[in-house]
């Protein structure tokens, strides 16, 4: 909701940021910015404001921050001059959540760079000590010389870089399970103890670099894992800010102050424009309008409201401007109690245990046995126990989770960028797991298998041609469709809109009206997805509508059909509307009606017959069946609350981005699980060679970088694949 | 072998300032805004036009 085509008096102050140190400042964001001379323009424009301090626009995420010079600023003129440079803006609040992640990131950054420069520096040092591995000549003093540089440049590096990992195994372990985080956090640690005291003690192995390189391989793991996260929350957090913005309430003074949803209390009178969302549920005090309540309800016919009529939250406002009176808060609202719902699959959503954790949790036990089991066994047999010590360390440093902390992130990154390109946003790698997993794929109706929106059906292009040119001066949505199937032309002039009723103007000098049937006085009330139009006095035209399905939806449903899943479709819609789509595109099992509760209920319903389901919806009415099901799809034209309760988001006509997206999710996984097998191949060569004593140093850093790199490439061939 | 105590850490030296650099690129803000900062250079200021 933008709030640029607001009058003058609009009183933003609600969103104004009062700092610490008394000056205000505000965060706005302003999606359109995309080119230098955008920035250029709104920064020198907001600067040239009175009170204006400081403006920075950050074109990446496409935010811009004022300073003032004072305590207090004029948020309204600061959105008015953009709105006038034709950038529409939203003021948002940046969050604490935000700023936390990015310090997370540049903290993880930071510590990939000293594993870095670590790793090339301790190296530097090995190299010597590899060679005298080798025969070549190296003195026991160079060596013990060379361990010591090694060590010392070493260990600081691998504790600070370790930091992320052993700081995530002391939660871990406080809650008295053990991650992944766990071995590695023992194996470091372990490896830098042992390496100082054969430093000490005179002795052969070292494996400083070995610490370091491993905590450098594991924290490009965790970077991209990051990465991927950042991105898909950045998304989100954009949409959050965009929704949460603000309701128009119309002061004593009938002054229009903007105000954020949930400041509206019960009471509050609210303005709300065409094409609007309905902020708080309310009911009508002045003016005639049409409703649509697709995204709510996913009927696709509008609903007329007048003086008296009651308004849910998150309808939008078709023909006429509303005066409104709250009758709830927003988090009482017909919104609010989808949002709870939403929350409550979000938490059943978490408890998914993660591929990578599953191997951990397998991993974890059999490598310290082994381990364990090499030392006592060892010393046991008459090693010593220095010997047999240093034979368990290398077992921990072959068997190193280098692999497999690479194996799922590498793969996932690379999946998600190609579904980037061809317009499928994942939030999480999580949610690419789960859609590999499924094998039910429930679909909304309105907007997900349809387009959404009103087509006309019969069009006469000798009728179209005579009532284009009223249709195209009017916003409604019926009109709208009339207009694009008529394409360019002229406009009537004189044009009058009548809210809830129709349009009147004049076509080349004569007088003519489009409408609803009782506009035209056509006798029989009409249907709501038709339009009637006649010239004065002149032979009446009927036009129908109906919502078109998208192009490819037949195709769709039968390619996943071939896949071997079982589809089915629920929707909120009367009947009729429902059978004739389920016909269409072949799909038996279809229930009409529903509404949200029974959406989500039959989603508990399959999950409890064991079923993993795919959920395909758009509308807030979707939105707790999206969050209950195991992985969810919405379409980019979704309302806000249904593309965050969604995995993954697509955008465009097409409808194929669901079969794509299940595609590269089960590559990904097969990729994933090659990954897993490999680096279980290689232990199994691995951990006997450490037992039996054959492993140094050096085998042990061309081991740990030699399976990470075939790890690596391997995920990267779910990016080149078409 | 008197070389090496001098080269091993001139050559840490020289690898330390790489990573303090980073680390001051990163502190100061470098990596915020790619997109702009890379807009930012074709940005006339209107007071660095030399005077006709």
């Amino acid at each position: 909701m933008a709030l640029t085509d607001a009058a003058p008096r609009l009183d933003l102050d609600a969103f104004v940021n009062h700092r610490e140190d008394g000056h205000a400042s505000l965060d706005l964001l302003v999606p359109d910015a995309r080119c230098a001379g955008c920035m250029a323009k709104i920064e020198r424009e907001i600067l040239a404001l009175p009170d204006v301090a400081a403006a920075r626009l950050n074109l990446t995420q496409k935010r811009l921050t004022v300073d003032f010079a004072g305590a207090g600023g004029d948020a309204a003129g600061v959105v008015n001059t953009l709105a006038r440079l034709g950038y529409p803006a939203t003021p948002f609040d940046p969050g604490q959540a935000r700023a936390a992640h990015d310090q997370e990131g540049r903290r993880l950054v930071l510590a990939l760079a000293v594993a870095g420069f670590g790793v090339l520096n301790t190296m530097m040092f090995s190299v010597p000590i590899w060679a005298g591995l080798f025969g070549q000549e190296l003195g026991p003093a160079t060596r013990t010389l060379m361990m010591w540089f090694s060590g010392i440049v070493g260990a600081p590096c691998a504790l600070y870089a370790g930091l992320p990992f052993f700081r995530s195994a002391w939660r871990s372990l406080k809650a008295k399970r053990a991650n992944m985080d766990v071995p590695i956090s023992i194996g470091v640690l372990l490896t830098l103890g042992i390496s100082f005291s054969e430093t000490i003690l005179g002795g052969r192995d070292a494996y400083f670099d070995a610490a370091v390189s491993l905590l450098f391989l594991l924290l490009i793991g965790r970077w991209l894992e990051h990465r991927l996260r950042a991105r898909a929350s950045s998304a989100a957090a954009d949409l959050l800010a965009l929704q949460a913005a603000s309701a128009t309430v119309i002061g004593d003074d009938d002054a229009l102050i903007a105000k954020p949803l949930n400041e509206v209390l019960p009471g509050d009178r609210l303005l709300v424009r065409p094409g609007e969302r309905i902020p708080v549920d309310g009911r009508v005090l002045s003016g005639v309008s049409e409703l649509d309540n697709s995204l709510l309800t996913g009927e696709t016919a509008p609903a007329r409201v007048v003086l008296g009529g009651a308004c849910r939250a998150g309808a939008l406002n078709l023909s006429g401007t509303l005066h409104l009176v709250a009758t709830a808060r927003s988090e009482d609202s017909a919104v609010a109690a989808i949002a709870r719902l939403v929350e409550a699959g979000a938490q059943a959503k978490s408890r998914y245990v993660r591929l990578a954790d599953k191997a951990a949790a397998i991993y974890v036990p059999v490598v310290h046995t082994v381990a364990l089991a090499t030392f006592i066994g060892g010393w046991g047999l008459g090693l010593g126990p220095r010997e047999a010590l240093i034979r368990a360390v290398a077992v921990l440093i072959v068997t190193c989770p280098c692999a497999l902390g690479l194996a799922v992130p590498a793969v996932q990154i690379t999946a998600s960028a190609r579904l980037f390109r061809r317009g499928v946003l994942v939030k999480s790698g999580a949610a690419l797991e789960r859609l590999a997993e499924v094998d039910h794929v429930v679909f909304d109706k309105t907007g997900v298998l349809t387009e959404g929106r009103p087509r006309l059906i019969n069009p006469a292009p000798q009728a179209l041609a005579m009532a284009a040119p009223l249709a195209r001066a009017s916003r409604h949505p019926l009109a709208r469709a009339l207009a694009e199937a008529a394409g360019m032309g002229p406009l009537a002039a004189d044009v009058t809109e009548h809210a809830g009723q129709g349009v009147e103007g004049l076509i080349d000098g004569r007088r003519a009206r489009l409408g609803r049937a009782k506009f035209l006085g056509v006798a029989g009330g009409g249907s709501e997805t038709e339009l009637w139009f006649a010239f004065d006095g002149d032979t009446k035209i009927r036009f129908r509508f109906a919502d078109r399905l998208r192009t490819d939806a037949a195709v769709t449903i039968r390619s996943l059909a071939a896949r071997g899943l079982t589809i089915e479709i629920l929707s909120g819609d009367v009947s009729g509307a429902v059978q004739a789509v389920a016909e269409a595109v072949q799909v038996e099992t279809w229930r009409a009606g529903c509404t949200p509760e029974d959406k989500a209920a039959r989603i508990d319903e399959l999950a409890r017959a064991g079923r993993k389901v795919l959920m395909v919806g758009d509308g807030l009415n979707d939105a707790a069946a999206l969050a209950k099901a195991h992985a969810a799809m919405a379409p980019g034209t979704a309302l806000e609350a249904s593309q965050n309760a969604a995995d993954l988001v697509f955008s465009g006509e097409q409808l194929g981005s669901v079969t794509v997206a299940l595609d590269v999710a089960a590559s990904a996984r097969k990729r994933a699980l090659e990954n897993f097998g490999f680096a279980a191949l290689y232990n199994l060569v691995a951990a006997p060679a450490a037992i039996l004593g054959l492993v140094n140093p050096f085998v042990a850093a061309i081991a740990m970088s030699g399976s990470s790199l075939i790890v690596t490439l391997n995920a990267l061939r779910t990016g080149l694949r078409r | 072998m008197n070389i090496v105590m001098f080269l091993a850490p001139f050559s840490l030296g020289l690898g330390l300032i790489a990573v303090g650099a980073f680390w001051w690129c990163l502190k100061a803000g470098q990596y915020e805004d790619p997109a702009g900062d890379a807009a930012r250079i074709l940005v006339e200021d209107p007071e660095d036009r030399p005077a006709a």
